[in-house]
């Protein structure tokens, strides 16, 4: 009955998704690491959080300096509650990967992206994305 | 002679100050003014006093009397409608007529309202004008609750007006996600919020309305996220609307979103036509504020006098006192990186929170704000506008003078309290020890969010834990030296734990001994524990590497990366060396000498990396390991194969040295050098561990480090042979390995170890702990199970396959990457 609610629940995903573009395959993505895709002009990181059997994606752009890095960043989990995260590699800031709100005090922002995992394929929602 | 007729519209306080200013330059002048509103000019700034007691006459900034003594015809309640620019006429709501010679706009600005369904209702305000606030008296009588739209200044001060009216319950609710968002800052938001939050009143951040409920009158707001306030009356103080529909109406220059566009001598598009105050649009900048409004008085009395001043723009600063809350804001309060460093003290005890921002030099002061204690803001405002250049700690500015302490041996704790601990934020040593007194911190992160310290580059993150440690061992308490939030142990505990269980996978060390899901310290810390024990290729766990490590490169400004092919002892053949020029030249990289005697390539694309290191390989090379806390360089002067001084070969020594511990994980990298006489050319006193050639062997100096606190290694053994020169390396470089924390050098590691250097030497030579053979051991394991990274990772297309910037565009590279041209080199884009 599980693996049917799950079926299930994927296809209402699926179906509420908008503008799906399949990224990469879920075994190019480095367990517990991230990987950098294209998609049209923007660079778009995704972050495989074996850990806890959960996909992220994110901009690749770090706020603090406009680099491209989040996806050679290294993920984890701060507090209490277990926030997932990426820290940026060249400073050290942190974001949520739920969220996208700075953990590290600033004032930064990224923008995330809903990640569909379908048949071995990662796929982004890129509705929002122009 | 006749006197020429000036026409002022509107009679707030910008237009009253322009009558005074024109009174005073001159008497060549009639001045006409017709206001909108019943009342004489009156002071809008501090409206809300009239609420506790300030009567409309002591709220006046003249009187009638005034204006008929200086001969004024003053016109109230009687509005201008039109303006005849070709006959220089004004009309006006009761059909007067009048013509002028020049016009000056003074018509100041409405409230914003904004387009919310349901603001008509009965029970909502804005807050402006004393009629406003008489009617506000008349509703207030019957409500408990109400609300306030808009948590800027005014806003502010709405609610404050709200809780003098006798409503007990009263709410500030605002769009963005801080208070008073044009004057500070998020931190100075929390801190005041707290404040407000004690007088009552309740503030609702991020809060976008999208109704007011009610069928006549309101009752509530409902805003986007689905929430709903429940209310009897509000105030919308969302800003202003700058009054220019005269202006409009006859055909001035004024911007569409508002305002009469403005010369620096407040000349309109007409040049006998004047705006001043916040109707007046100067360089796109509406200024919502008196005393720039005032100023702009001055320069437009005094072009009529002929005189040349001109309005620059206005220094915004502000001071008050809201709701009993000293607030300020001078200068450029919201500067940050790179463009300047920002000291802030945060005190949530007693409410207060200073921020000043100065430039990056540390000479100048560009702004900054205080919220609590705002009694240092003239002399700071002097600061800034006159320029004056900053003493050498700028912190005392906000913090007041501290004096040093006598000092205690080498430790941080011994340093002055003015010293520099975090130059990214310029952080003092007492600006940290004070944070962790008063405010009662414990951990690393506290610190960081309180005094900024350790948020920049993090170079000072050790030191700034030696600090808070330090601190609260001097106030007797117990620290418990863990990793981070994921791991209750310290480094050496942890890798004696990893060393006995024999664990290799992160996953494991953290399932095993850790909680939580990891994160960005105790990875490479464990990362580095792993590989200090197994030696076992790095790459296998790549994504809990640092960055450096995860490609074997090191990260560069632009996202490129920079190559470092270890030159043991800095001995290279002229084959080599045209390889690497071959190389740099093949893949565009800039090339520099480095200060450990090699030859760094910067600015190679990720994708090129394989390519690149292959080359590099089959002409001989291997991995330098600049990317690893590691065994960088062993640096020699040239020794005496050459030098006529030179007692032993330094070059040889210093190659069979660097060969040895080449590829050895240790908790921060390691440096070393080999001088062939007491000359001491290769600078070895200042690395982790320096051999100095005598007459007699060898001295052996430990512990040295230059960097951001140098400090000259101390002597361990002298005239010692050669084996056992590396007999005591081993030792002493495997007990740093197995007992330091992490991202701690071997001098600080010193500085901390209790006993000193007496005990070191006790643990190396006389082997006092018994532990000598198992680190001998621990380093013959290393030395036979080093391999080059570089190569392992080039064979392995696996491997191989991690080096691409697009994972669906694996050949591209990241095309953010951009160039610059300096001295025929490339270099990296500023940020």
């Amino acid at each position: 009955m599980s693996e049917i609610i799950e079926l299930n629940r994927e296809i209402e995903k699926l179906q509420g998704a908008e503008d799906l573009f399949f990224a990469c395959y879920s075994d190019d993505v480095p367990q517990n690491g991230g990987v950098c895709v294209k998609y049209k002009n923007e660079q778009i990181a995704i972050f495989n959080f074996t850990r806890r059997g959960e996909w992220y994606a994110t901009q690749n752009m770090c706020p603090h300096k406009q680099q491209m890095a989040l996806s050679r960043g290294m993920i984890g989990s701060s507090g209490e509650e277990c926030e997932p995260k990426v820290a940026c590699p060249f400073h050290k800031k942190s974001f949520s990967l739920k969220t996208g709100d700075c953990l590290t005090g600033e004032d930064y922002k990224i923008r995330i992206f809903p990640v569909i995992i379908n048949n071995g394929k990662v796929f982004i929602e890129v509705k929002s994305i122009g | 002679m006749t006197k020429k007729n000036v026409i002022v519209i509107g009679n707030g306080m910008v237009g009253h100050k322009f009558c005074e200013k024109l009174i005073a330059k001159s008497n060549e002048f009639q001045i006409i003014v017709f206001g909108e509103e019943p009342r004489i000019a009156y002071d809008r700034v501090h409206l809300s006093s009239y609420f506790d007691g300030k009567t409309v006459e002591d709220l006046s900034l003249s009187s009638l009397d005034w204006y008929h003594q200086n001969n004024i015809q003053l016109y109230l309640g009687d509005a201008v409608t039109e303006v005849n620019r070709t006959e220089k006429i004004v009309h006006t709501q009761s059909g007067r007529t009048q013509n002028y010679d020049y016009l000056v706009m003074a018509t100041g600005s409405a409230p914003f309202v904004p387009n919310i369904p349901g603001v008509e209702k009965e029970g909502v305000f804005v807050y402006r004008t004393i009629e406003d606030l008489d009617k506000m008296k008349a509703h207030a009588s019957k409500c408990k609750t109400g609300a306030v739209m808009g948590g800027g200044l005014l806003g502010l001060e709405a609610g404050k007006a709200l809780l003098d009216l006798g409503i007990k319950e009263t709410h500030i609710v605002e769009f963005a996600s801080r208070l008073m968002p044009r004057q500070i800052d998020d931190a100075g938001s929390k801190l005041l919020q707290g404040k407000l939050a004690q007088l009552n009143l309740t503030v609702h951040l991020n809060k976008n309305t999208s109704a007011v409920l009610g069928e006549k009158k309101i009752t509530g707001l409902a805003f986007a996220d689905g929430s709903e306030l429940a209310l009897d009356m509000l105030v919308i103080s969302a800003g202003i609307r700058p009054r220019d529909e005269i202006a409009r109406l006859c055909g001035l220059e004024v911007s569409s979103r508002g305002g009469i566009v403005v010369n620096g001598f407040m000349q309109t598009s007409d040049e006998s036509i004047f705006a001043i105050g916040e109707c007046a649009l100067f360089n796109s900048m509406i200024y919502g504020l008196v005393a720039p409004g005032y100023e702009m008085a001055e320069v437009a009395a005094s072009f009529l006098c002929e005189g040349d001043k001109q309005f620059k723009g206005f220094d915004m600063s502000t001071k008050l006192k809201l709701i009993g809350v000293d607030v300020a804001s001078f200068g450029d309060a919201f500067i940050s990186e790179p463009d300047c460093t920002s000291i802030i003290f945060e005190d949530t005890h007693k409410g207060i929170y200073k921020r000043i921002n100065i430039t990056s030099d540390g000479k100048q002061l560009l702004g900054g704000i205080l919220i609590g204690d705002a009694e240092a803001y003239n002399m700071l405002l002097q600061t800034v506008n006159n320029k004056i250049v900053l003493p050498p700690n700028p912190e005392d500015l906000i913090l007041g003078a501290r004096g040093g302490e006598s000092t205690v041996g080498a430790s941080v704790m011994g340093l002055p309290d003015d010293a520099l601990i975090c130059s990214c934020e310029a952080v003092s040593k007492g600006a940290i020890c004070n944070a962790v007194i008063n405010q009662d911190l414990k951990t690393f992160d506290e610190v960081k969010k309180c005094t900024k310290a350790g948020s920049g580059c993090g170079g000072c993150v050790p030191m700034v834990k030696d600090l808070i440690n330090g601190t609260l061992t001097e106030n007797g308490m117990y620290i418990k030296n863990v990793l981070c939030e994921h791991f209750d142990y310290s480094r050496q505990e942890l890798l004696d734990l990893i060393k006995m269980n024999k664990i290799e996978t992160y996953d494991q060390v953290l399932d095993t001994f850790g909680k939580g899901d990891g994160c960005e310290v105790c990875k490479p810390a464990v990362a580095s524990i792993l590989a200090s024990l197994w030696n076992d290729l790095i790459l296998k766990q790549d994504t809990i590497q640092d960055s450096n490590d995860r490609f074997l490169a090191n990260i560069q400004k632009g996202g490129t990366y920079s190559v470092v092919p270890r030159i043991p002892g800095g001995e290279i053949t002229p084959d080599k060396l045209i390889v690497i020029g071959q190389v740099a030249k093949e893949f565009n990289l800039y090339t520099k000498i480095t200060g450990g005697q090699r030859i760094d390539l910067f600015g190679a694309h990720l994708v090129d990396l394989p390519a690149i290191w292959s080359k590099l390989i089959d002409a001989g090379f291997e991995s330098g390991h600049a990317y690893g806390k590691s065994l960088r360089t062993v640096k020699s002067c040239v020794g005496s194969t050459w030098c006529r001084f030179g007692l032993h070969d330094s070059v040889s020594f210093a190659i069979e040295i660097e060969d040895r511990y080449k590829g050895l994980r240790s908790p921060h990298k390691l440096k070393g050098g080999v001088s062939g006489c007491i000359r001491e050319c290769a600078e070895a006193k200042s690395k982790d561990f320096g051999i100095i050639a005598t007459e007699k062997g060898w001295n052996l100096y430990i512990c040295g480090n230059g960097g951001s606190k140098p400090q000259h290694a101390e002597l361990l053994a002298s005239d010692i042979d050669s084996e056992t020169c590396i007999k005591y390396l081993d030792r002493f470089l495997m007990f740093y390995v197995r007992t330091a924390d992490p991202l701690t050098r071997t001098a600080t590691w010193l500085n901390k170890m209790e006993g000193g250097m007496a005990y070191l030497k006790n643990v190396i030579i006389n082997d006092s702990l018994g532990i000598a053979e198992e680190l001998e051991e621990a380093m013959r394991y290393h030395i036979s199970t080093y391999a080059c990274e570089w190569k392992a990772a080039i064979e392995n297309p696996e491997m191989r396959k991690r080096f691409s910037h697009f994972i669906n565009a694996p050949e591209e590279k990241d095309p953010s990457v951009k160039f610059e041209t300096m001295r025929d080199q490339v270099k990296a884009e500023t940020w």
